[in-house]
């Protein structure tokens, strides 16, 4: 157990875990942020993606000891009050069906189109394929990240 | 004009408990928690009013619908809801929409499985929808002394026209909700349907995109324990001791026990099935602490005795017998191939079918075979459980609630009223979540520890501790006389340890000499509904196969498809054939027109499938190209007859997902095992579709239909597997019998 201080949706928090445990972890359950999900614990699904500075980070593969000043963001801290252009183009689109891996996708497109705001068809099947989505619901993704990215563009 | 009685069976099916007098008390935050964002919650009502089971309303007019069945991702959450507002006759945007808890008084089939919660639930989402309005309408009525045939109401609106009188629903409720249920009601005429139809936005999708806590797993209570379990590495096996020595002193760790999840006496219900009956568990404060434990807890295992039991199917018993021993893959087929050389049981036989194979000129034989799948719900299996002596409080997903209650109160002793399970949103089902084990077993670590308890499966437990789709075979023969008609037609099939034979459905009764036999092997893997169970291999071998035969006989395969339908319209063969021939061709000649087949893009190889399951149609064709030697769907084009379309993009969305997901477990799903080992157990090793495999486009027609609705969550996915095969053949110029078609990344196999 040691002493940790990690900067989350621009908060700054304390906690006290042994260093090995993953920010997954430490998100879901000593910050109660349950937005960011388990799905393999193996970075393999990209369920628990969150944003590490402005990267798409697997947050089952960031022990809190590795953190250090870098801030956290997660789902819940995306937007103030969920209309992040992604966000709204996933409702736009209405992406999710059972909706689990999602929030994942939705970290994983956003840092996507920060650091590059128009990507093409097979940057986004690059960026977007080490997330899993069971139910099936990639063409929709697919067509939310061109939405957000028409967006972003226009605005 | 439609009227239905409101008694179901022995239930009266809408008990107005409102008598009770004056509505719940809600607050602000449960109210604003129900909209998109507070400002849309202008006004907070005072007291609501619940008119049945399905709704309440506010004395400001405000809507609350209750949806019934689980929500895993079929926008059940919205649909059914949408079914009650049509009928009630209000604005859907003034709709709130909750999840309903498990309630057998005010509900029937509150099931998520066999795509049926449309299907079962329309009839009574109307009524309940019909038989507040006309309490309303009764209670206007009576408040300002006219008939009440004169009174109509509009978006939530009653109105009186000659006397120019008018009241919102909530300034009835109070009185409606004393009225007595009338024992019949009208329904609305389909054309005038305002809500049912029309696209609505997925009611939690700002939830999910804002990452809300929506899912079993993200349950949290204060003092609550986290709990996993450690079960044996090979079917095949059971724990003999445990020793916990080391994770016992490791930190955060509470307790390290063993659990019996059905006693010894306890004769099984359809859905308890578990492969390890005795599990270890290892409860402490949280995950990370728990999964380290885990990783150091030793368990000693032998093997187990073989067994007889007897289940009960729904009051029919069967005889389950659980051979002993340590399976491995490899001895799968050669047992299947074995079976498949002796003779079957014959479920059915029309005309003569050995004398037909001798007269036919032609025969098409062929081999299909699939293996076991794992489900992968990307929530792993969890439950949370607080039970205490009096009482037992459940919450999480699962997809029969109704059924798991059961046999949770038989496992802890205790009645059902003292029973409460909550449903959460579920992290995709496909049939994994109606084997509710986990359920029990979370209850049994909560009675244990005396705490609540959250339950959750790794990843790992989650695939190796599996209820599988079960692994198939089946041969086709197939006799064409001197014209290439299709004179004798030969199914034999079975599987580990399920047999997947439809022998009613097509081309039975599209062929005069026609014989459908199966057979099934023991064995000790578990096995259950995946994603339109037996279906999911049966379409791929028939529909893989009459594109052989079609070719065979020279002909176009969708042409080939149409005579046989068009024979089983005109002149049906046998005494039942379980699918409607015109709607089955209406699906082929749909997607035939919007594919535009026989133009297909230059480089393009197409294939098509259709098939019936569910009680709905679909057929498809899919456009594949080989880039890199890796095929890659270009395009789907699918045609649907699911009857009316509630929610047409909803629909649109669950009919794109059963594709993505079928191509992905067409060319990729396998689960194998070696000496009772599952040799997959995380995503490292079983591939699971991707985005850049899967289809660039994909375009869904619906049939136009005033037929009852019908389920939509798997028709989609059995043809699939058969069109990717087709569309294969035409790329490779090799058949592919044996999925998963591509066994890894690279390679096609044979
Ligand atoms: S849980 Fe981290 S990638 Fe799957
Ligand atoms: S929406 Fe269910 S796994 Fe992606």
């Amino acid at each position: 157990m040691a002493n940790f201080s990690v900067k989350v949706n621009g908060k700054t928090v304390d906690l006290e875990v042994d260093g090995s445990t993953p920010m997954l972890w430490v998100l879901r359950d000593h910050l109660k942020l349950v937005g960011t999900k388990y799905g393999c614990g193996i970075a393999q699904c990209g369920a628990c993606t969150v944003h590490l500075g402005d990267n798409a980070v697997r947050s089952c593969q960031l022990p809190i000891s590795s953190v250090g000043e870098k801030e956290i963001t997660t789902i819940e801290g995306l937007s103030e009050n969920g209309d992040h252009p992604v966000q709204k183009a996933w409702l736009e689109i209405d992406v999710p069906q059972c909706g689990y891996c999602q929030a994942g996708q939705i970290m994983t497109a956003s840092a996507l189109l920060k650091s590059n705001p128009s990507p093409s068809d097979d940057e986004i099947e690059g960026a977007m394929n080490g997330n899993i989505c069971r139910c099936g619901t990639y063409t929709r993704i697919k067509k939310a990240i061109k939405t957000a990215a028409a967006e972003n563009t226009n605005a | 004009m439609s009227i239905i009685k409101t008694k179901v069976g022995r239930r009266s099916f809408l008990k107005n408990s409102a008598l009770a007098g004056g509505g719940m008390m809600l607050g602000f935050s449960w109210l604003a928690s129900c909209k998109l964002s507070p400002e849309e919650v202008n006004e907070l009502p005072k007291e609501w009013f619940k008119i049945n089971g399905f709704l309440k309303i506010a004395d400001n007019g405000q809507v609350t619908i209750l949806s019934p069945n689980p929500e895993g991702g079929q926008n059940v959450k919205t649909s059914m809801p949408m079914i009650v507002a049509e009928e009630l006759d209000v604005v859907w945007k003034d709709v709130i929409v909750e999840q309903a808890p498990l309630d057998t008084d005010a509900f029937t089939f509150q099931y998520l499985g066999g795509s049926q919660a449309i299907r079962r639930g329309w009839e009574g989402l109307r009524m309940a929808g019909a038989s507040a309005r006309i309490l309303l309408i009764t209670a206007a009525a009576e408040a300002w002394q006219v008939p009440i045939e004169e009174i109509t109401t509009e978006g939530g609106v009653i109105f009186h026209n000659s006397s120019k009188k008018s009241a919102g629903y909530g300034e009835m409720a109070s009185a409606a909700a004393k009225i007595k249920v009338p024992e019949e009601v009208q329904l609305k005429e389909i054309g005038d349907f305002k809500i049912i139809g029309t696209s609505q936005k997925n009611v939690d999708g700002q939830k999910i995109v804002t990452g809300k806590p929506l899912f079993g797993i993200d349950t949290h209570r204060d003092g609550m324990l986290i709990a996993m379990i450690v079960h044996p590495p090979a079917f095949g096996l059971k724990i003999e001791s445990i020793d916990d020595s080391e994770a016992r002193t490791m930190p955060g760790i509470k307790d390290i026990f063993k659990i019996k999840v059905f006693n010894d006496d306890y004769e099984k219900a359809f859905f308890d099935t578990r492969t390890f009956n005795e599990v270890a568990v290892i409860v402490g404060n949280s995950t990370w602490e728990v999964m380290n434990a885990k990783k150091v807890l030793q368990i000693a295992c032998g093997p187990i005795e073989s067994a007889t039991e007897t289940r009960d199917r729904f009051g029919r018993k069967w005889e389950e017998h659980t051979p002993a021993g340590l399976e491995s893959t490899a001895d799968h087929y050669a047992q299947m191939e074995a079976m498949s050389a002796k003779k079957g049981e014959v479920r059915r036989r029309d005309g003569d079918p050995e004398t037909a194979f001798k007269r036919a000129v032609k025969i098409i034989e062929a081999t299909y075979t699939a293996p076991f799948l794992a489900h992968n719900c990307m929530e792993p299996m969890n439950f949370f459980a607080d039970v205490t002596s009096e009482k037992a409080a459940l919450i999480g997903p699962l997809q029969k609630p109704e059924l798991t209650e059961q046999t949770l109160s038989a496992r802890l002793g205790m009645p059902i009223e003292n029973i409460d399970i909550q449903m959460t949103r579920l992290g995709g089902g496909y049939g994994r979540r109606s084997y509710a084990h986990w359920l029990v077993e979370a209850a049994l670590i909560s009675q244990k520890m005396n705490a609540p308890v959250k339950l959750v499966y790794t990843r790992e437990d989650d695939m190796t501790d599996g209820i599988y789709r079960p692994a198939y075979q089946a041969k086709y023969r197939a006799g064409l006389d001197a014209d290439n008609n299709l004179i004798a037609f030969h199914v034999k099939t079975g599987g580990i340890p399920q047999s997947p034979l439809h022998q009613d459905r097509f081309p039975a009764g599209a062929v005069d000499n026609y014989l459908a036999e199966d057979w099934t092997i023991d064995t000790n893997l578990t096995v259950g509904s995946f994603r339109a169970p037996s279906s999911n291999f049966m379409a791929c071998a028939e529909q893989s196969f009459l594109d052989e035969v079609a070719e065979a006989a020279g002909k176009d395969p969708i042409d080939f498809r149409l005579a046989l339908l068009d024979r089983a319209i005109t002149d049906p063969q046998g005494k039942t054939n379980d699918y409607d021939p015109q709607r089955y061709a209406g699906v082929l000649k749909l997607v035939r027109e919007k594919s535009n087949w026989g133009k297909e893009p230059s480089g393009m190889s197409r294939g098509v499938s259709a098939y019936f399951c569910h009680n709905s149609y679909a057929a498809q064709v899919l456009d594949m190209v080989i880039k890199d030697g890796k095929p890659t769907v270009q395009k789907v084009t699918c045609a649907i007859d699911c009857g009316l379309v509630v929610n047409p993009d909803a629909a649109t969305n669950l009919a794109e997902g059963g594709i993505v997901d079928g191509i992905g477990n067409a060319l990729y799903g396998e689960l194998t095992f070696v000496d009772g080992v599952p040799q997959k157990s995380n995503f490292d090793k079983y591939r699971m579709i991707r985005m850049k495999e899967a289809p660039k486009e994909i375009d869904i027609h619906f049939v136009e239909s005033d037929i009852d609705p019908t389920g939509l969550g798997e028709p989609t996915f059995p043809p699939i597997f058969a069109a990717v095969a087709n569309a294969l053949y035409g790329a490779t110029g090799k058949r592919h019998y044996h999925q998963p078609f591509l066994k890894d990344t690279s390679t096609l196999t044979s």
